[in-house]
């Protein structure tokens, strides 16, 4: 091409690459979460399996420069398919000293670690706990580092584009996304389009946030920091129309497209709580099918409209987090008693009491399981990936409204925000949910039974003839009316317990990943999937007899799963809790179940679990604990993970 | 209405043109009542069923929702749809199914305890939202199921078993705090008057919006006679105010009025014996759109004044439920058309890979 005005673009190597583990961190102010979702977005349209982990503080905006106040979005992005956000980063951008010191201990050797200097003041220094800058003192030569004054060329590039120093500096986001578009060889038009869109009802910002991130994409083409660019090629997914989706939005979607299966009206009786708030979000714009949102007075209201929706002849659905779970105890009871088929999501996260807000923790499963007065059995299934939170809904509404039973659907924090790309299914594929109200007047009883399903009928207010009451009082089987007579109370108690325990029928054969006997096998659930998977993956390359058996329905259990733990030497269930899982299966199986637990508000590395799966079958102490000590404090620089 | 209700809805109109006119007895369930003999319950369930038949709403499309508490079993003596809900909870469930089918009319029935302790927050929120619940607070000022804790209407000082040197509790007034979260029916009655019990439940069946109705109800077992200084016959003339929309509010056989000081803070009570005094006695006004004079009321009491009884205030204002209803069938309208599993999942950052 004859352009003899412009400067020939410079020969780099473009290095093909298989994966590629990208963290992007910085002040909770610095727009993280953005820029991370922004450049898994591109990753996901650039064909790209991906995996991505947002890690944020519960503080809105926490003192600026602090540690507490860091924010961080990790992205792996593999023309392979993966499973994980990743162990290690190879690449970490940190945009101040907090960043950079809560982030580069877990920066691989030899990784690109590019750093905002503009940041580096000595009072962000303090903050930050370094008594001198670690820029100049050696002790990151480990990796390549690139300095960068993000801030003054933010400030240079959008000197005329009339935005206050204000919005100017919040712009370095975009600068340092730019800069990582070049750096991956990515097209930039979709993404200029996606920020003009985001800042659609201010043009100047959207005008200065383009113009940061083209300045950022051109300042990498035109200097010579880096010696070469990087491709990842497309994933050789499964053909199929793909989508980049979060959990909490797929688990949104699901109830939606469940009540769209079933005819039904989908109701959601919910109170703000993180991490669970988006799904109160995604479900109130979808008012045009019909579902109806509610934001309660509280948590209880909240269930308590969901079981009064339900009753009424709606998909009731409350959705929630640990703390708010344990408030609506008492309607889910009642829910057990009543027979109504209400559906609540329980986003986990860290606690006990509000304790982490925006980590992830599995340690409701008790809860969920046992957690309400007296003998109170509900359906517990538990989503395994974002993708996943789709297909366990349209299940938990199946399950829920073919038993008349109350379902348990259970995520994490991890799982609610991370994303990966989904293969979307296909509408012919979908199959319609019957869902069938009582009409015949004839022969109506409130608690006569479904023999197979021992289903009581669904008689909904409206219903001429089938006039009736319901209520927490222990209830006469077949006739419903209120009884206290102690052996209707003990049949009462076994039928509900049974109703639950027959879901198992509907339950398909557990699959096994691996061979169906051997050394070890591991057990999870929920969002502990990807890790296991990837370890177990890891240990078989290695010649080791492992294999992983991830659970969905954690009440009932399936009837295979006994049959399944005895032909293995040892299992293993890694879970982020102190084991309940274990405790679970020890019990009901009597079966010397071991684990593997980590309670850091974190998920595990794929390294570390086989580190330790490892110790823990050798009968060794498990290398990655945090041992209990008084007095001493495990902080960031004392604990190094086990991986 | 969901396609799934509509189909189980489908027969009905056929059905329901040919029935009969309904009588007290087609709501009178063939439960057993539990209430003690002597219970003000009793009186208050006999309204409610005579009243019910005059509603013109079929029983299939009336729910009963409850609590706990010994109010709280209403919904098993009424043959309609009911609902026996967990402690103080009852306005929440009732909320859930009336903005889930705003066609239903819904009833809670509650009390002193269950509605405004436990209760409390779901009480003042559902009120707020104007739901269009009718609720009958049974105010005994005493917890009758748990055999006799006073409740947070009790007295100051009152001795009961929880409270054996006196409650330190100061208590509160039922339509004081309905007025306070802005209901828009408040009304008062007392289980014995069964004419105006069931004028009162009337009026507040047909309010469209939250109606609030307090109703004094005499516990005979723990705490007998707590209403009878002012509803007694010897002296319910004199200690009572029946108020009626747009006429002065007299007592007393119309010898006594009450007034207001020019600045509209303090009631007087004025000894009617000329046509000047009658001119100083207020005029009813429940559909002022302030709650001031309704409060106002609602704080009269012995020994001083007597004791407002009927509609405090009865104004209009959208319902929660409506709100809901009309927002869902506008985005329908808009976008209805949209609302395929295509749509729904083929949308947003999509890519085909092939």
């Amino acid at each position: 091409m004859e352009n003899t005005e412009s400067v020939p673009p410079r020969s780099l190597r473009v290095e093909e690459k298989e994966s590629v583990v990208v963290r992007f961190c910085g002040d909770s102010g610095d727009g993280m979460q953005l820029t991370g979702t922004e450049f898994s977005r591109s990753a996901a349209l650039e064909g790209n399996d991906l995996a991505t982990f947002p890690d944020f503080p519960a503080e809105i905006r926490a003192p600026a420069g602090t540690l507490p106040g860091v924010s961080g979005y990790q992205v792996h992005f593999a023309s392979t398919d993966i499973f994980t956000p990743g162990d290690e980063p190879d690449v970490l951008v940190a945009m101040n000293p907090a960043a950079l010191r809560m982030n580069v201990k877990d920066l691989k050797v030899g990784g690109i670690l590019m750093v905002n200097t503009g940041a580096f003041s000595s009072q962000n220094l303090q903050k930050a706990g370094y008594k001198a800058s670690p820029l100049g003192d050696g002790s990151l030569s480990a990796y390549q580092l690139i300095q960068l004054d993000i801030s003054k060329l933010v400030v240079e590039a959008l000197a005329d584009s009339g935005l206050s120093s204000k919005d100017t500096l919040r712009a370095k986001n975009f600068y340092a996304l730019g800069l990582m578009f070049w750096l991956y060889n990515r097209p930039i038009e979709q993404e200029i389009d996606s920020i003009r869109k985001k800042f659609g009802k201010r043009p100047d910002l959207a005008d200065g946030n383009v113009k940061a991130f083209k300045s950022g994409y051109f300042y990498g083409e035109t200097t010579e920091l880096f010696t070469s660019t990087y491709k990842v090629k497309a994933a050789r997914l499964e053909p199929g129309t793909y989508r980049n989706i979060t959990g909490n939005e797929a688990a949104s979607l699901g109830f939606v497209a469940a009540a769209k299966l079933s005819g039904m009206k989908l109701f959601l009786g919910s109170y703000p709580i993180t991490p669970a708030s988006d799904i109160l979000h995604n479900l109130s714009t979808y008012r045009h099918f019909g579902v109806v949102t509610a934001q309660a007075e509280d948590e209880i209201a909240a269930a308590g409209m969901a079981i009064g929706a339900t009753y009424a002849g709606c998909i009731g659905l409350t959705s929630t987090s640990g703390p708010g779970l344990a408030l609506k105890g008492e309607i889910l009871g009642l829910a057990v008693m009543t027979e109504l088929p209400l559906i609540v999501i329980d986003v986990q996260r860290g606690g006990p009491s509000t304790g982490l807000p925006t980590k992830t923790e599995q340690a409701d499963l008790m809860q969920a399981i046992f957690g309400r007065n007296s003998e109170s059995p509900l359906a517990v299934l538990a989503t395994r990936t974002p993708a996943d939170c789709f297909d366990c809904a349209l299940e938990a509404v199946r399950i829920a409204t073919k038993y008349m039973v109350p379902v348990l659907y259970m995520t994490d924090g991890y799982i609610a925000n991370g994303s990966e790309p989904w293969l979307l299914p296909k509408i012919e594929d979908l199959k319609t949910i019957p869902v069938q109200f009582r009409t015949e007047p004839e022969g109506f009883l409130p608690y006569l039974r479904d023999p197979e399903t021992l289903a009581r009928p669904w008689a909904i207010p409206g219903t001429p003839g089938l006039e009736h009451r319901v209520g927490g009082l222990e209830k006469e089987n077949v006739t419903g009316n209120v009884s206290y007579d102690p052996y209707n109370h003990e049949l009462m108690v076994r039928i509900r317990e049974e109703k639950v325990q027959r879901i198992a029928r509907d339950i398909p054969p557990t699959e096994i990943f691996g061979d169906p006997e051997g050394e070890i096998l591991l057990i999870g659930w929920g969002g502990t999937y990807g890790s296991i998977r990837e370890a177990t993956n890891a240990m078989r390359a290695r010649g080791q007899k492992v294999s992983h058996v991830h659970l969905r329905w954690l009440n009932p259990l399936p009837s295979d799963l006994e049959g399944i733990m005895r032909r293995f030497k040892h299992v293993v269930v890694p879970e982020l809790n102190l084991g309940q899982l274990r405790m679970m299966l020890r019990a009901r199986t009597l079966i010397d179940v071991k684990g593997v637990n980590k309670i850091q508000g974190k998920p595990f590395k794929i390294s570390e679990l086989i580190k330790r799966v490892g110790a823990v079958v050798r009968g060794e102490p498990d290398p990655g604990a945090i041992p209990v000590e008084a007095n001493k404090r495990a902080t960031l620089d004392s604990t190094t993970d086990a991986g | 209405m969901s396609e799934a209700i509509q189909k189980a809805l489908a027969t009905r109109k056929t059905n329901g043109e040919s029935r009969p006119a309904l009588t007290r007895k087609d709501f009178v369930s063939d439960q057993e009542i539990r209430w003690c003999p002597g219970c003000g319950d009793y009186s208050i369930l006999a309204q409610v069923q005579k009243i019910m038949p005059e509603l013109g709403v079929a029983r299939e499309d009336t729910v009963f929702v409850s609590g706990i508490g010994c109010a709280a079993r209403f919904p098993y003596y009424m043959n309609t749809y009911g609902f026996h809900g967990i402690h103080g909870r009852a306005p929440a469930i009732a909320t859930g199914i009336k903005a889930a089918r705003p066609e239903l009319q819904v009833w809670v029935a509650t009390g002193d305890g269950d509605g405004l302790s436990i209760g409390g927050n779901h009480l003042i929120h559902a009120l707020r939202r104007n739901v269009d619940l009718k609720i009958l607070l049974f105010n005994n000022r005493i917890y009758g199921l748990t055999k006799g804790q006073y409740s947070p209407t009790s007295e100051f000082g009152k001795k009961t078993k929880s409270t054996p040197l006196g409650s330190v509790d100061h208590p509160f007034n039922p339509a004081s705090v309905a007025l306070g979260a802005e209901a828009t029916f408040v009304a008062r009655a007392i289980d014995t008057d069964a004419k105006h019990l069931q004028e009162v439940v009337k009026r507040a069946a047909s309010h469209k919006g939250g109606a609030f109705v307090e109703i004094f109800q005499n516990c005979n077992v723990f705490n007998d006679d707590a209403f009878a200084y002012f509803t007694d016959k010897a002296v319910k003339t004199d200690r009572t105010l029946y108020l009626e929309h747009g006429k002065p509010m007299l007592y007393a056989g119309g010898k006594k009025g009450i007034g207001l000081d020019p600045h509209g803070l303090r009631p007087f009570v004025v000894d009617v014996k000329s046509d000047e005094d009658l001119k100083q006695v207020l005029v009813h006004d429940e559909s002022v759109e302030s709650p001031g004079l309704a409060f106002l009321l609602s704080r009269l009491d012995q020994p001083e004044f007597p004791i407002p009884l009927g509609v405090l205030r009865n104004v209009q204002k959208s319902t929660y439920d409506s709100l809901i209803d009309e927002q869902g069938k506008r985005a329908i309208a808009q976008r209805g058309d949209k609302a395929t599993l295509k749509e729904l999942l083929y949308s947003g950052d999509i890519w085909k890979v092939e």
